[in-house]
């Protein structure tokens, strides 16, 4: 166990390694920066100091080295666009992403599972066949199409809805949250659904299939023939074996929610991280995307590494050894 | 004609009469590409010429609704464009970006995925490498951080000039991997056959034995996932140009349509947006049933 886990440990760094590779690349090479801190008149002598002081004169490498280093105390450098420290802007963004991607996994995950067994259970009612349609539209309709669909119609025909914003918030120390207040919760509502939507077709859609399988296993009949409620075979023996690929694609979906965060924000002007992006390459606000990156990279190998272990966790048969 | 006659009697084409969601599939996006292609022709109107435009025939709504004009038959946006010739002239646009994205993706991933596949060794181990990192991001944000970089690299008078390049390369270096790995499978197992061992005894080199031997025998599979991604590349096109990252305003893809209908939903004019939108959603899922169809057909193991 403790094995695989320093393997995965280890396998996950190189890809960091590349990725900040990148991510410094950017930061070096793609716009002056020192026309954005000097401003587009100044001396030789002002340059080679600024340079000398950016650590500019020294070799490629070492650079790189410090980059890893700042970057590792929190210093992504200074937005070009907003003039703040790119580490502030983001962790005052970091809450209401979190926020919004985790409800809408909630979300997803709340609906997409019962729907999925019971699509699964009965195949040929005529809900289950209605589900599979909406299904399929659901895979086919653009996150931010669905999103204006659902402004025009609960924010614009019925309005009851907020369509913009994040309503109020509370403060805690560095996090802020809406699900305190009223119109926080409320704020959140389209946005959570909007996001979820895509994600509750696809775990709906991959429950089924995966309890049509399980159904027909031996396990399953044998539960039958002992006489076992079929609330009792279908939500423990079967459900419960369908996992496995559950969390593999949910945890690596939460991926997927977090990009897809990116244009739910900008449908909504949600506060968030994905909004900064968005705006910041719009004005090739250098600093903030390649601090992005990084953050994103870091998040995306957690997922990974955590769904890779809870593998372990819920399929007892990965744990012999492993090799 | 006797070539065509075996096709018309081959499995594929009895599976295709058998199925009647893979024929409507096919009919909706014979339609709209013959719409999108002869928007030029048969357009009733073109969006694109200044001159036409009429201030007095702004914000029309569509023909069903009262004040209605059959002229413009989907209404018209806020500075008297007809939204029906929009919508064709806009998925031209739209599919254009998805073919050359997916084509240049077929392209590197195709060459890559031969190499890494045929070669072998520690090349083969880099190449997977850089294949398994970029895996690890949404295709939608790596094209949205690529088209980012690229346009913060050019200098500004060539930004509006290229754009239709930068989305193009955006969404196809997003998309390559996925080629890439299926080739490289399919090439490790073509790599052993007779058939390439006889190539290189009779001293073909290796590049030619790639590209006239064994990449024909690699393709099937890889039309499928293009298939799939082609109906991706559209919905990516669409996401990059609602973000205003996309297409400049002056070659509007459904997406960019759909952006500014937007603005317009509270005011009421909801048919800006909503007629560019069902067109996306229709497009994208008549290809993505009829890419699910064709992974059907092609693999007899299904049936």
């Amino acid at each position: 166990m403790i094995a695989f886990i320093i393997a995965r440990l280890l396998q996950a760094i190189p890809v960091l390694l590349v990725v900040g590779f990148i991510s410094f690349a950017m930061f070096q090479f793609v716009g002056d920066p020192l026309v954005a801190l000097l401003g587009q008149n100044f001396t030789a002598e002002e340059a080679d100091a600024m340079r000398h002081n950016l650590g500019m004169d020294q070799p490629f490498l070492v650079q790189y080295v410090n980059f890893l280093g700042r970057v590792l105390h929190g210093d992504f450098g200074i937005s070009y666009r907003l003039a703040k420290p790119v580490g502030e802007l983001l962790a005052e963004r970091l809450p209401a992403t979190a926020e919004l991607a985790l409800c809408a996994a909630i979300l997803s995950l709340l609906v997409g599972v019962p729907l999925g067994v019971l699509t699964g259970i009965k195949r040929n009612a005529l809900i289950s066949r209605v589900m599979m349609m909406l299904s399929l539209v659901g895979v086919s309709l653009p996150t931010f199409l669905i999103g204006v669909l659902l402004i025009l119609l609960f924010a614009v025909q019925l309005g009851v809805l907020p369509s913009y914003g994040r309503g109020d918030v509370v403060h805690f120390a560095h996090w802020s949250t809406g699900l305190l207040t009223g119109t926080g919760r409320v704020a959140l509502i389209l946005p959570a659904v909007t996001l979820g939507l895509f994600q509750m077709t696809l775990i709906l859609r991959l429950v089924r299939s995966e309890m049509l399988e399980v159904m027909r296993s031996d396990h399953i009949k044998f539960a039958r023939a002992r006489g076992l409620t079929p609330r009792a075979i279908n939500f423990h023996h079967a459900l419960s074996n369908t996992l496995v690929p559950v969390i593999t694609i949910v945890g690596l979906q939460l991926g997927m929610l977090i990009a897809f965060s990116i244009v739910t924000e900008t449908v909504f002007q949600w506060p968030g991280m994905g909004l900064l992006l968005v705006q910041s390459i719009g004005v090739a606000d250098i600093p903030v995307m390649s601090a992005y990156l990084l953050l994103i990279a870091v998040v995306f190998v957690t997922i990974n590494l955590v769904v890779d272990l809870l593998y372990f966790a819920v399929d007892p048969r990965l744990r012999g050894g492993g090799k | 004609m006797n070539a065509l006659q075996r096709f018309l009697d081959s499995d594929f084409i009895y599976s295709f009469k058998r199925n009647p969601v893979a024929m409507v599939s096919f009919g909706v996006v014979v339609l709209v590409v013959l719409a999108a292609v002869l928007a030029p022709w048969i357009a009733p109107h073109n969006p694109f010429d200044l001159a036409s435009l009429n201030l007095l025939d702004s914000l029309k709504p569509p023909f069903f609704q009262t004040d209605g004009d059959p002229s413009f038959p989907l209404g018209t946006d806020d500075q008297g464009r007809d939204v029906l010739s929009g919508i064709m002239y806009g998925t031209r646009i739209s599919l254009e970006v998805a073919i050359l994205a997916i084509g240049f993706s077929l392209t590197v991933g195709i060459s890559v995925g031969l190499i890494a596949g045929y070669v072998g060794g520690s090349v083969d181990a880099v190449l997977m490498r850089i294949v398994d990192v970029q895996l690890t991001f949404p295709a939608i944000l790596v094209a949205l951080l690529v088209d980012g970089v690229v346009r913060a690299v050019l200098p500004p008078s060539a930004q509006e000039a290229l754009q239709l390049d930068v989305i193009v390369f955006a969404i196809g270096i997003s998309r390559w991997p996925q080629f890439a790995r299926t080739v490289r499978g399919s090439t490790m197992i073509e790599r052993g056959r007779d058939y390439v061992m006889a190539a290189r005894v009779i001293g073909i080199s290796s590049p030619r034995i790639m590209a006239t031997h064994i990449l024909p025998n690699v393709l099937g599979p890889v039309l499928v996932i293009a298939t799939l991604n082609l109906g991706l590349a559209v919905l990516d096109e669409a996401t990059l140009s609602f973000l205003g990252v996309g297409l400049p305003p002056t070659e509007p893809s459904l997406g960019t349509l759909i952006r500014f209908g937007n603005d317009f939903l509270f005011s009421g004019e909801w048919w800006i947006t909503i007629f560019p939108g069902a067109t996306l959603a229709v497009m994208v899922l008549s290809i993505n049933l009829l890419g699910d169809w064709l992974r059907d057909a092609l693999n007899p193991r299904l049936r």
